[in-house]
């Protein structure tokens, strides 16, 4: 099923919201307002035409120095219709979106991750905390400006060897963009 | 009779509890034998193998994501292939397609050794493990033969496969295959009918159909609880609309369904492998025609400059992938495995994520294990057969 078809099902259960039908090679991508979005996730599992039983993942995207920077993702399922949709808000920086716990259990530690990982807060979630990091760990390691591959000599105080900045320029540097 | 004194007791299971399938941690609250309540802390084997993609060249990341689920690896890498093969825009040569069908199911087989031996040992039919790691033990040479490599071969590689295959190969997987059948009812012989092992199992952790699909648990342990829903047949990648085979699956939603799922399997697995080698020719293509990706053939390489160049740029920069995302799942041995990946049109990519089914398989078991015995709940871990490596990455 199409984006748009999906779309002009979920538009009368969902008035007044704005859906936009994204780009994709493999399966529907439908934009949703983080301020509609649980609205729009119970309709996607309840209504008769689509029966979204399932959510596979949640998981997020950075698109540093794009704004707004951040795009989180959920792959719902579909069984009875044989259907995939990939949902997407886009969420700004420092910005916040609700949780979907309430729609599908299965959210509560993908969304704790996506929290863990990039730092973004799931407004009415149970239980924000750490999940693959440490608890007292600093930072949210899947951000784009999140210092990697610093060699530090461990317990002591040497200075780096390569600076956050040094590293950010190889990298640059070496992804090639051609055309296609 | 003076009252007798109760509290509940709060225990630590794991980190390094034989049972838990390496560094799981599970914190419960027990009072006397019955589990009141279940908090399980994970991440003790998170590696970062998805942040450390993003500093690799795509096909770079091949090795990487082998290493997150350990005993299926080759489930991560075909998801993560078919995922760039998708945004690239390739279709695979049939004999690619089957000569992967035969891997992954071979690995299928693997995998499900792994859990028939200890997910037995853990009830207590301990000698089971031998005998599934002896045969296990078979696949790793196929392995070894096909890439050098037991345990994560990288074979499977963005636009086909690492090279052709070796001499010998159908000799070994046909002896594999001819010897199977009976270790398996070998297998079955000692646990289906098995008074102790049923009464352990039977009723035992029971997941509804309508919770599996809560918690987002697609794969065996769903269709234990009766859905019949299997990538290969509803979202078919890489040929298996061409095969003939069967979904196994049961309504009782308990421990004992899930095994006998598994079993059924393992049985169809072997069904496949057979189909697929009967197809492979012993040489042939083994990667598509696109010379974005795939590296000329060694001779022009010798011969021809434009070859060369392309060879180097391959070796050195890398290929581009399509400004884009894609998710393409496959049916790993513990469910839906799937790799989201999104490109920002340069060498390498900008985020991988794997959908990993043990980390949802271990969020759900709580609601499972609530209110059962402390037995029981080894059952169950060793029933939903996680792997850390999956959960944690």
């Amino acid at each position: 099923m199409q984006a748009s078809a999906i779309i002009e099902i979920l538009q009368p259960l969902v008035p007044g919201a704005v859906f936009e039908p994204g780009r994709s090679v493999d399966f529907a991508t439908i934009y949703v307002p983080a301020d509609r979005l649980v609205e729009t996730c119970l309709v996607l599992r309840d209504a008769a035409p689509l029966e979204f039983k399932a959510l596979i993942e949640v998981t997020a995207a950075d698109y540093l120095p794009h704004e707004p920077r951040y795009e989180v993702v959920y792959h719902l399922l579909s069984v009875s219709k044989r259907l995939r949709l990939r949902l997407k808000v886009r969420v700004p920086s420092g910005g916040s979106l609700p949780t979907v716990q309430g729609v599908w259990r299965g959210a509560g530690w993908p969304e704790r991750e996506v929290w863990d990982m990039f730092g973004i807060v799931f407004d009415g979630h149970n239980d924000l905390r750490r999940l693959l990091m440490p608890e007292d760990w600093e930072g949210h390691p899947a951000r784009k400006d999140y210092p990697v591959q610093i060699r530090k000599a461990a317990q002591t105080y040497e200075p780096l060897e390569v600076s956050e900045e040094e590293f950010r320029a190889n990298i640059e540097r070496d992804r090639v963009k051609r055309a296609h | 009779m003076a009252e007798i004194r109760t509290e509940t007791m709060t225990v630590n299971m794991g980190p390094q509890h034989p049972s838990t399938h390496g560094v799981l941690r599970l914190v419960l609250e027990l009072d006397g034998e019955v589990i009141q309540s279940v908090m399980p802390t994970i991440g003790y084997l998170h590696t970062g193998i998805e942040k450390t993609a993003e500093q690799k060249k795509w096909q770079q990341v091949i090795p990487l994501v082998e290493r997150m689920d350990y005993l299926g690896p080759q489930s991560n890498s075909l998801a993560y292939a078919l995922s760039v093969e998708k945004l690239l825009g390739l279709e695979m040569p049939k004999r690619v397609n089957d000569i992967r069908v035969l891997l992954a199911e071979l690995q299928r087989l693997g995998s499900h050794l792994i859990w028939l031996g200890t997910h037995a040992m853990e009830i207590g039919a301990v000698s089971m493990l031998f005998y599934a790691i002896r045969e296990r033990e078979l696949l790793l040479n196929i392995n070894e033969l096909i890439a050098g490599f037991r345990f994560f071969p990288s074979y499977i590689r963005i636009g086909g496969l690492r090279e052709d295959l070796p001499r010998g190969f159908h000799e070994m997987v046909n002896e594999f295959l001819d010897r199977f059948p009976t270790k398996m009812d070998e297998f079955e012989r000692l646990l289906t009918k098995n008074d102790i092992f049923r009464r352990r199992t039977e009723g035992v952790g029971v997941v509804t159909l309508e919770n599996a699909y809560q918690w987002g648990l697609v794969g065996p342990i769903a269709r234990a609880a009766g859905s019949d829903y299997d990538v290969r047949k509803y979202f078919p990648y890489s040929g298996y609309d061409t095969y003939d085979f069967t979904v196994p699956t049961a309504t009782e939603g308990d421990v004992y369904a899930r095994y006998r799922v598994r079993i059924a399997e393992m049985r169809q697995s072997i069904n496949l492998c057979r189909q697929a080698i009967a197809r492979i020719s012993p040489t042939g293509v083994w990667a598509c025609d696109d010379t974005r990706v795939v590296p000329p053939p060694k001779d022009k390489v010798y011969t021809e400059m434009e070859a060369l160049i392309q060879h180097f740029l391959i070796y050195s920069q890398g290929f581009t992938v399509p400004v884009g995302d894609a998710y393409v799942p496959v049916e790993g041995p513990r469910g839906e495995h799937g790799c989201y990946i999104v490109s920002d049109g340069s060498n390498r990519p900008w985020r991988v994520k794997m959908r990993a089914p043990s980390f949802m398989a271990i969020q759900a078991l709580p609601s499972v294990v609530q209110g059962g015995l402390i037995a029981d709940l080894v059952a169950v871990i060793g029933s939903t057969d996680v792997v850390m490596g999956d959960c944690d990455r």
